[in-house]
């Protein structure tokens, strides 16, 4: 396997697929959200208990997997990087954080705004929501560790150490409705069961699903783009592919 | 097919009472995504730009250093005939 997957971690050659995908994805990212978006918002009846505001759900539920799905594939790509060395599964983890960041925070918005008008509240130290904090934390701490060495390999190394330690608040969050009392629902759709939520309801919120799942591959790809230049300037490949982005760019102001 | 809940701008703007908090979460959604976004993309035209001024002051550099080989060549070569 490793022998099939050793060339798609050459740098050059994994530069060039992330410019492949990206705009495709991004295109596809960006209309899946508006698709799942205005359909959960206009194209779905309310809730029978929650009215108008359980609408929030098409946002709050991908943005919350996904904070875990991105945490999952930062973790994955640091064992990566930590085991067998690969450079390029080391950039991935700085590519990735931001972005889980990023949706972390917006779980955890979406989830006060939705608290409020539901359970009186914007915040309460519940078990869900302190562990998604956490998570917010983890994520933060990766971003942090790995700038704070004046070493950038044990930067990277304790960065990546740290999002694989982390790994464990994943099922804590999970369980956690089902292990403390909490204010926060039980699952809806992520359990072995048949969803407990209409069809007319889910089908926008798996559009949604699928829209932040872009959102991560489209910016992953994009950052981690980025960080193999930053990281590859002095070889011959980077050094033709700026010189032609110069040329480009002069024919284009020309 | 799905079918519009509401019957008016108005009533799809106020959310059944709940506007504050739904438009509050998704206008915050969009705009914390569109920034991650536009950071990413103009972090990446960032470097490409540092790079091509690296590059276009490494090749300033070469030259010169070539045009005062030539000149102290040149120097060196009026001496000997003198």
């Amino acid at each position: 396997m490793f022998k099939w997957l050793d060339p798609y971690a050459k740098p050059e050659t994994l530069y060039r697929i992330c410019g492949l995908w990206f705009p495709w994805l991004m295109t596809a990212a960006v209309a899946t959200l508006l698709l799942g978006s205005v359909w959960g918002l206009a194209f779905t009846p309310a809730d029978y208990q929650q009215g108008d505001s359980y609408r929030i759900i098409h946002i709050h539920v991908p943005s919350a997997i996904w904070s875990m799905g991105a945490y999952s594939s930062m973790a994955i790509a640091a064992l990566i990087a930590l085991v067998w060395q690969v450079k390029a599964a080391q950039w991935a983890v700085g590519a990735i954080a931001p972005i889980g960041a990023t949706f972390t925070v917006i779980a955890l918005f979406t989830g006060a705004a939705w608290g409020k008008p539901m359970w009186g509240t914007w915040w309460v130290w519940d078990a869900r929501l302190t562990s998604e904090l956490i998570l917010l934390f983890l994520y933060l701490g990766v971003i942090a560790l790995s700038g704070a060495f004046a070493d950038r390999q044990t930067g990277a190394k304790a960065s990546a150490l740290l999002a694989i330690v982390g790994v464990v608040n994943l099922p804590i969050i999970h369980f956690s409705v089902e292990w403390w009392n909490t204010l926060h629902q039980g699952a809806t759709i992520t359990k072995f069961a048949k969803p407990s939520i209409d069809a007319s309801m889910l089908w926008p919120l798996l559009i949604s699903i699928l829209a932040f799942g872009l959102w991560l591959a489209a910016l992953t790809c994009l950052r981690l783009k980025t960080a193999i230049i930053q990281n590859e300037q002095h070889r011959p490949w980077v050094r033709q592919l700026v010189a032609s982005a110069v040329k480009t760019a002069a024919v284009k102001e020309g | 097919m799905p079918e519009l809940h509401f019957s008016s701008w108005s009533a799809f703007f106020a959310m059944g009472g709940y506007s504050l908090f739904v438009w509050l979460s998704f206008g915050v959604t969009f705009a914390l995504l569109g920034l991650l976004w536009w950071f990413s993309q103009s972090g990446h035209r960032q470097i490409l730009k540092e790079l091509a001024a690296k590059q276009a002051r490494e090749l300033r550099v070469q030259k010169q250093l070539k045009q005062s080989e030539q000149q102290s060549e040149q120097q060196q070569e009026q001496g000997h005939s003198a």
